[in-house]
């Protein structure tokens, strides 16, 4: 890669992640809609609604610690970007900085923290319990995305070499969740990105119905666009971090799959034209609406991102299949029986490393 | 203002104020998200806060309790917002009129607090969720 066309990379990058999270949340909702049996909203829907919102008045309300309130969506939104960025570059350039895993990890906690902050200076009683339910939460699903990272790190230890820094790239290399303890590993940190993204079995922080949109209760206009641009970042970073760390990564050259003819006819540039096509009729009829869902979904598996749709749609199908737990339930769930279940995959993982068996 | 009133008549996000009501328009309302109509469709959102709404559904009469509420919560929605009165009683006080408990018609209430709000009404009682939707997109396409 030339150094202009480098730099150029580095400055679509970030507009680059926040439209694919844009259209990751409108997969969200459309394949909801489907599971419901409903139509579900227009492709640019997620578009018009930060448009929207970025057009509307900013209410602060009179009690409300200002500078927090309104610094609060940036911090989270400035942490999301900046973990991708550097997963990003991970991806495509295979580089990496010493401890970035530790970086990750405090970066990951940055929007619930923004979160937290956000809703504690908002002066309402259902922020308040919102901000209590989300500290909670994520003491909660931390120590078991620890405790998974650690299992990562045992099974990927032996495998680096002598002169090697064990780093995400390094772990990018491999693909821990082919074995029994990685497996169980994979399994938890799901699980665990399911709590951080708020999603519905452990949407308590949020919960519509009893507090209202919790933490979020305050934010009107500009400063929940800002939100929920945050909330689509996530779900890109947090599914690709999981990639990365449990699947082996995204191949180098991941978005070259797309001009690449499979057999002599060029896949890519089909799926791109139906998704076109499709998405310009979509209006007459719901049938022609799903084609354009699966011509997208398409044209991710062919540019690499595969493996990034699949934990999409699982998060997606276990948001659709689940209610919403208690937080003390959500506690026990992480701390006994994920944390159980963890400390099981580390002990299988250190018997694996020291007898040189990579499936246990 | 092109591009932002586009972009609201994409995405109406609504808040549901009970202001007396007696639970049939209510039903109605929640009949809006089944599969049935689903309104998802058109951009349309029930949100759980007046903060995140552009627009507000409101039924009942507005009870002397009740109004206060209202106010308040009008104040609330970050303008542009819009005000939907949900059936007869909303639109008109309905067969309540005239009693000791009612504080007038529900435009009446919010016109107390802002004289210029944009105010639709929906009558039947209780409305079809078909009269709903043909409402707000008439609304919508005389924004």
């Amino acid at each position: 890669m030339s150094v202009s066309l480098n730099v150029i990379f580095w400055i679509v990058v970030i507009p680059a992640t926040v439209i694919l999270g844009l259209v990751a949340s409108w997969i969200v909702r459309k394949v909801s809609a489907l599971v419901q049996w409903r139509v579900g909203p227009p492709f640019f829907q997620p578009f018009y609604d930060v448009a929207k919102l970025t057009g509307k008045e900013i209410l602060i309300p009179e009690q409300a610690q200002r500078a927090v309130f309104v610094g609060a969506p940036l911090i989270g939104l400035a942490g999301v970007l900046l973990l991708s960025m550097m997963l990003w570059r991970i991806a495509v350039t295979q580089s990496a900085f010493l401890g970035d895993i530790i970086v990750a990890i405090y970066l990951m906690v940055l929007p619930s923290l923004a979160l937290i902050l956000g809703s504690s200076a908002s002066a309402s009683p259902h922020a308040t319990v919102g901000a209590g339910r989300e500290m909670k939460l994520v003491m909660g699903y931390e120590l078991s995305l620890v405790l998974a990272f650690i299992v990562v790190i045992v099974k990927t230890a032996g495998l680096v070499g002598p002169g090697e820094q064990l780093s995400l790239a390094a772990i990018a290399q491999h693909a821990p969740a082919f074995s029994i303890s990685g497996m169980l590993a994979f399994l938890v940190a799901l699980l665990c990105i399911q709590a951080k993204l708020g999603f519905v079995p452990f949407d308590m922080a949020e919960a519509e119905t009893e507090l209202g949109s919790g933490v979020l209760i305050e934010y009107s206009g500009a400063l929940l666009a800002v939100w929920k641009l945050m909330q689509a970042v996530m779900l890109v970073v947090l599914p690709l971090f999981l990639v990365m760390v449990f699947l082996g990564g995204l191949s180098a050259e991941f978005w070259a799959g797309l001009a690449k003819p499979v057999g002599g006819v060029p896949v890519g540039i089909i799926a791109l034209l139906i998704f076109a096509v499709a998405g310009l009729l979509a209006r007459f009829s719901k049938y022609i609406d799903i084609m354009a869902l699966l011509a997208l979904i398409g044209i991710c598996v062919l540019a690499g991102l595969g493996k990034y749709v699949l934990i999409l749609v699982l998060i997606i199908l276990i948001k659709n299949t689940n209610p919403r737990v208690r937080i003390d339930q959500a506690m026990k769930f992480f701390w006994v029986y994920c944390g159980l279940l963890l400390a099981l995959a580390v002990v299988l993982a250190l018997i694996g490393n020291t007898l040189g068996c990579n499936w246990l | 203002m092109g591009l932002k009133m586009k972009a609201l008549k994409k995405s109406v996000w609504v808040f549901h104020v009970n202001a007396g009501a007696c639970n049939n328009c209510d039903i109605e309302i929640v009949n809006l998200l089944t599969p049935k109509f689903d309104i998802e469709r058109f951009g349309i959102k029930l949100v759980g806060s007046p903060r995140h709404a552009d627009a507000l559904l409101v039924t009942g009469v507005g009870t002397r309790q009740a109004a206060i509420r209202l106010r308040e919560i009008y104040r609330q929605t970050p303008k542009p917002c819009i005000v939907f009165c949900i059936g007869a009683c909303a639109g008109g006080t309905g067969i309540f009129e005239g009693g000791y408990h009612v504080a007038g018609p529900v435009d009446k209430i919010i016109r107390e607090v802002d004289p210029n709000a944009i105010i639709a009404y929906v009558p039947g009682c209780p409305p079809k969720p078909e009269a709903m939707i043909s409402g707000v997109l008439k609304v919508l396409s005389t924004l």
